[in-house]
């Protein structure tokens, strides 16, 4: 199954089990998505509950609330988290506080979708990274998974979780195929998954990085460095836990994502490690991540600013002192 | 748009029951105003004095199971749906026993029980839920409506247009509470708004019925908010209730209105809605007083329950971030 397709399984798994899931957002009824991530779906489960809106990100967003605190489980698209930034006022001011500033009275069961990612030229409108926007406000939850099985299983514990989540998705990743389940199996928000064990040094990874790291660790363990990759799935809340425990086996780590390196999702792990492991640590933390410029159209420019597979391997590398 | 005519069709006892809940408004905001200034409230506080008829008639037009968003002015909403003064004041007080728990404060009353999604201070902030909301029951079948209350100052912001086209596109259980008080703080309708002295102009730009009210009416407005409540709920979509009225003090406790002029504020003084109700009724003093006195009453005592109110735990700020 692809990741695209997981997405859309989860969609639709959902919505088949309750009526109180709908889906709305820009262009996903008929044209099944910018992404196609959501093909079939209107013809499934018809224009009431695959609602295609104007373009109007905090509407969106803002009536997906509304919807929730009414007792539905909607999840809405937002067609690039670029345009996210549109709708923050709605998420950061609204949805992620009610519960709070109502002394716990509401809750606001909402999950938005969003996808983003450089590699294709769109410029520096249409493939930003911006996870760490959103772990930064309490009352959110932020998974970004990479890989099939997690997305669809993520997805659908997004949906019954009854606070809002917002889920990353990337372009790059909807084509990657990876064995799911027969049955959809909720995988649960904090949990880390441990995508290749090593000794050596920890990459912890999220979004296409944990791809990339992959391949970056083929090729050190050819220069005999043996590299364990941990991709936390769920940025908030943090399986804080998994991380340091492999921090203390391998005594080595490099953080690495797409989005810009500075005060990037990454050095908040970085600073979680240096306090839980300090004395574990045998080199400094290493962090990968995109060059601090907006996102360039030129496609030397763009592969320049974002951060390659070489780029991990080179922070793998130096935390070996190799 | 449909002009509303008095229809008159009120009892006595029904309107005397608005005047004690706009009373109880008026004096409940005296007193607030008054704490504030003793330095016995902390925060950022506003009232909402002069706008007591659009609360009493929007509030008591409501059913059982509708539900509201609320603004930065909210005492008078929350009060005139029904939360009890001693919950309202206990929360402008930080107590536990507040109807936010201590939580949320002047500008964020809640009150899910009786539909209250809350107080918002982002202007506009609320208008995409009641949509939202209005969507749910809708889809759901359920004879309930969301309601928003904003005011002239939040026609300029994008939730508000993103929100009324999307509810009138999708005809959803909604109904827009203008309240025209002419002020966006402390600039003028003629400065911030091409349609200030008829906002629901702006309705007619997303296609969606209105109906203009005077606000310092409560008769009127209660049969305004009824007459959109009903449309509404019917399905057949949105309302825009386009509420003239007057804010008679600042846009905050402590503000010098220096941007004022006096006869401005004397218009505002003329326009008492609660003066008018009692002409209204004809009330003489002793009858009058009888009432206020009843006010005055309620509202020390919440000011006693709130003021011997549990202080939260301060550890207790790390709870209720999620569910």
């Amino acid at each position: 199954m692809t990741y695209r397709e997981a997405v859309r399984d989860a969609l639709g798994s959902a919505m088949r089990k309750d009526e109180d899931v709908f889906i709305m957002g820009e262009d996903i009824a008929e044209m099944g998505g910018s992404m196609a991530v959501t093909q079939g779906l209107l013809e499934e489960f018809g224009p009431e509950r695959v609602r295609n809106t104007p373009i109007s990100e905090m509407a969106i967003v803002g009536a997906g609330i509304g919807a929730a605190m009414a007792g539905m489980r909607p999840v809405v698209e937002i067609m690039y988290e670029d345009f996210l930034t549109l709708s923050l006022e709605q998420i950061v001011n609204q949805a992620a506080k009610h519960r709070y500033m109502s002394g716990g009275q509401l809750k606001v069961p909402l999950t938005v979708r969003t996808q983003g990612g450089a590699g294709w030229s769109p410029g520096a409108q249409h493939a930003q990274q911006l996870e760490a926007w959103l772990v930064h406000v309490p009352g959110l939850k932020v998974a970004y998974p990479s890989m099939p099985e997690d997305v669809r299983g993520l997805l659908w514990t997004a949906i019954y979780d009854d606070n809002p989540v917002i889920l990353f998705e990337h372009r790059l990743l909807y084509p990657v195929k990876g064995q799911v389940p027969e049955e959809l199996e909720p995988i649960p928000l904090g949990k880390a998954r441990t995508i290749r064990e090593g000794t050596d040094v920890t990459v912890i990874a999220i979004g296409p990085l944990v791809h990339r790291a992959v391949g970056a660790a083929k090729q050190a363990e050819e220069e005999g460095i043996s590299v364990e990759i941990i991709d936390p799935r769920t940025l908030q809340p943090l399986d804080e836990d998994a991380l340091v425990a492999s921090v203390k086996k391998t005594n080595r780590a490099v953080v690495a994502h797409e989005a810009v390196t500075r005060m990037g999702f990454g050095a908040e792990v970085a600073a979680v490690l240096q306090y839980k492991a300090f004395d574990y640590l045998d080199a400094p933390i290493e962090r990968v991540g995109a060059k601090f410029a907006p996102l360039a159209f030129a496609p030397v420019m763009e592969q320049f600013i974002i951060p390659q597979p070489e780029d991990v391997l080179a922070a793998i590398k130096r935390t070996v002192g190799k | 748009m449909a002009k509303v005519e008095k229809k008159r069709a009120l009892n006595e006892e029904t309107l005397r029951d608005f005047l004690r809940g706009m009373l109880l408004i008026r004096r409940f905001e005296e007193h607030v105003e008054e704490r504030f200034r003793a330095g016995d409230l902390p925060g950022f506080l506003h009232v909402a004095i002069g706008q007591e008829a659009v609360a009493v008639g929007v509030c008591q037009a409501m059913e059982e199971g509708d539900v509201f968003a609320s603004t930065h002015r909210a005492h008078g909403h929350t009060l005139a749906r029904g939360t009890p003064p001693k919950a309202v004041m206990a929360e402008l007080y930080g107590k536990i026993e507040g109807c936010s728990r201590g939580y949320g404060g002047s500008m964020h009353l809640y009150d899910l029980e009786r539909g209250n999604f809350g107080a918002n201070a982002v202007i506009g902030g609320g208008l995409p839920h009641v949509t939202g909301a209005g969507l749910a029951f809708k889809l759901r079948d359920e004879p309930r409506v969301a309601l928003a209350f904003f005011g002239d100052g939040a026609t300029n912001i994008g939730t508000f247009h993103e929100s009324l086209n999307l509810a009138q596109l999708w005809k959803t259980k909604t109904v827009f509470v203008c309240e025209n008080n002419h002020w966006a703080e402390s600039t003028p309708g003629w400065q911030h708004s091409p349609v200030w002295d008829d906002m629901s102009k702006r309705a007619l730009a997303f296609d969606m019925r209105s109906i203009k009210v005077d606000g310092q009416d409560v008769e009127a407005v209660f049969e305004a908010a009824h007459e959109a409540l009903e449309f509404a709920r019917s399905g057949e979509g949105p309302v825009f209730l386009d509420v003239e009225t007057y804010r008679m003090h600042g846009h905050f406790i402590g503000d010098p209105q220096v941007y004022r002029t006096k006869e401005d504020r004397e218009e505002a003084a003329d326009n008492d809605p609660i003066t008018r109700l009692r002409e209204r009724l004809a009330l003489g003093d002793d009858e009058f007083k009888a009432f206020d006195d009843q006010a005055n009453q309620i509202v020390e005592e919440a000011l006693e329950f709130a003021q011997n109110g549990t202080d939260p735990q301060p550890e207790d700020a790390l709870k209720n971030v999620y569910a």
